[in-house]
């Protein structure tokens, strides 16, 4: 297994779409990332299964990160723009070769607290990515838009909150059930 | 208008039974854990089947955003609980791969001893466990005499039995050790006073010399035994396409005919460990076959798993070797203060249910911004009511646990 070359799957990216959805390329990293468009992620996907080349066809994880830091007196070093941001690790079992695809997306819809942030659904492309996104609209309150059955998976149906989002408060009661 | 019935038999035909939902666990003993399962019955037979989880989630992630990380390597103990020092193993390796830390010889040949022993014994438990599912008692209790012996061999290298923590970032906690007493199972099995003091290494050589033959034993309690061959091929049919498409990995995967192994195939800080090793990657479909079974069901994973036993013991042999020929030290040290960079990295390893992978984030300090642990039975599990629908509901815990699960590592 090794890295696909980054500024050349950039370079397929941006020959296929536009540079308005292949927003940028990060190759200074342990494991370099293309970035890409909300709006656009379904269509780089299947792209990025079908074409002869890459047949990235192992959706290896589907995660997310929350770039926030909850402590003002801490939020002036963290470095970071407040925002989320959806991590999709691939491979190909046919070519033995890795790539990482990321989207960033704003912490809330329209900065409204409380509205969760949409981005088109990839589970029809791999279908591993059904639990995935249940797993991540769980835990850190990610909206996957056309998902055909996005209910939480590991927190219990009526939990509140997305525990993996920084600024979660832990909830002292749930059910009778002290904890905190 | 009344009906007016002619053939007695289209009556008999028509009668409809009632669907029925059916709650299989969360204390169904062959659920292997706290797994439910809800099954939508017609009759016998399952036409749905939605698997709820999550009665053992502990947000394992957040824990690990406040945590540095070597601090964190009791809590992968704790997903995997049959293989922790594998699930050890790939969360220190992503480390290193994060910060760039090499290894002396020595800590990674002690790693590919440790690492396939742990495989033995979990595939050991698999097995058991599986035949336990079918109704057979036996094959447990033998598996878990022999997993025995190693846990207590790990025992003498680690002092702990289950949540070892040993392989830790920069190597293992301590050497492999030098000579101790003979673990008492083994002593038993190969008619040994107890007293005997033999070198580790010894020990580990006579269990396996003990073990080897008794793998031929199991196939003809279990592998080539007719009632298992029954319960067990032609069922849960798992197709390549879907194979790889639900992300599965390991001996699911490698039952359903993609020839696949992260020890040969994953990146380069994890295949070079074994780039000196002479072992095959165990892919179905087998000759030795009986007729009955088809490329991807229940008999072919669980035969993968069998024979990566017998792969795993000519490792541990060459390891070893190696072992005692290499040189260094087992531990670079690492502090647990080190500072992580503002960097990320992602990494699978190949743990006995599958490729178990660790996704660190850092932004300068000890604690990761992020730390996510993707787990192989989550992917294994999430193909389930692909798998089962349309069997009968006795065959449900024969293909679920074909699948081989862990609870702690599926809900984390």
């Amino acid at each position: 297994m090794k890295l696909f070359d980054i500024s050349q799957l950039h370079q397929l990216l941006l020959d296929r779409f536009d540079d308005s959805r292949i927003t940028a390329v990060v190759s200074e990293a342990v494991d370099p990332w293309v970035e890409v468009a909300p709006a656009a992620i379904h269509e780089v996907c299947l792209f990025l299964r079908d074409e002869a080349g890459l047949r990235f066809d192992h959706l290896n994880d589907l995660t997310a990160i929350d770039w926030f830091e909850p402590d003002p007196k801490k939020a002036k070093s963290f470095g970071h723009e407040p925002h989320l941001e959806v991590v999709y690790h691939l491979s190909s079992y046919e070519h033995l070769h890795s790539t990482v695809i990321k989207v960033r997306l704003p912490r809330w819809k329209d900065d409204i607290a409380g509205q969760p942030p949409e981005i088109p659904t990839v589970s029809t492309v791999w279908g591993i990515a059904d639990w995935h996104e249940r797993e991540a609209w769980d835990l850190m309150g990610i909206h996957f838009v056309g998902h055909a059955n996005l209910r939480r998976i590991l927190c219990p149906e009526d939990w509140v909150g997305h525990p993996l989002r920084k600024d979660y408060e832990f909830p002292l009661e749930y059910h009778g059930i002290r904890g905190g | 208008m009344s009906m007016q019935i002619e053939d007695p038999r289209v009556v008999e035909f028509d009668v409809r039974t009632d669907e029925m939902l059916v709650n299989m666990g969360p204390q169904h003993p062959s659920t292997h854990g706290v797994l439910r399962l809800l099954l939508r019955t017609d009759g016998e037979i399952v036409n749905e089947v939605t698997p709820h989880i999550g009665y053992l989630h502990r947000c394992a992630e957040k824990i690990g955003e406040n945590l540095a990380t070597p601090q964190w390597i009791p809590y992968t103990d704790r997903m995997d609980y049959l293989a922790a020092m594998n699930m050890n193993l790939g969360l220190s390796l992503t480390v290193e791969k994060l910060i760039g830390l090499e290894l002396p010889p020595k800590a990674v040949e002690q790693r590919v001893v440790i690492a396939e022993l742990g495989r033995i014994a979990s595939h050991l438990v698999g097995m058991g466990a599986y035949g336990l599912d079918l109704g057979t008692f036996s094959p447990f209790l033998y598996a878990f005499r022999e997993r025995e012996i190693i846990l207590d061999l790990f025992e003498e290298a680690c002092g702990a039995r289950l949540t070892y923590s040993y392989l830790t970032i920069g190597g293992a906690t301590h050497p492999l050790p030098e000579e101790i007493t003979i673990p008492p199972g083994l002593a038993a099995l190969t008619r040994k006073s107890p007293s005997t003091r033999m070198r580790w290494k010894d020990a580990v050589l006579l269990f396996l010399e003990w073990l080897e033959p008794r793998i031929e034993e199991y196939h003809t309690l279990l592998t080539r035994n007719q009632i298992f061959i029954k319960r067990t091929a032609g069922l849960g049919e798992l197709s390549r396409e879907a194979a790889i498409s639900y992300g599965c990995t390991g001996p699911v995967l490698r039952g359903s005919g993609v020839d696949h192994d992260l020890r040969r195939d994953g990146e380069p800080i994890y295949t070079d460990m074994y780039k000196d090793y002479d072992f095959k990657v165990i892919v179905a479909p087998f000759e030795e076959a009986p007729p009955e079974v088809v490329l991807g069901d229940n008999w072919c994973r669980f035969y993968v798993r069998m024979l990566e036993v017998i792969e795993s013991i000519s490792l541990v042999r060459q390891s070893l070797e190696k072992y005692d020929q290499a040189e260094g030290t087992t531990r670079v040290p690492y502090k647990m203060s080190t500072k992580l960079p503002k960097d990320e990295c992602y990494l699978e390893t190949e743990c006995p249910r599958g490729q178990m992978g660790f996704y660190l984030v850092g932004n300068g300090q000890a604690e990761p911004l992020r730390l996510r642990a993707k787990s192989s039975c989550f992917c294994n599990l999430s193909v389930t009511k692909q798998l089962c629908e349309g069997y009968l509901l006795a065959d449900v815990p024969s293909i679920v646990g074909s699948l081989d699960i862990v609870m702690g590592e599926i809900d984390r």
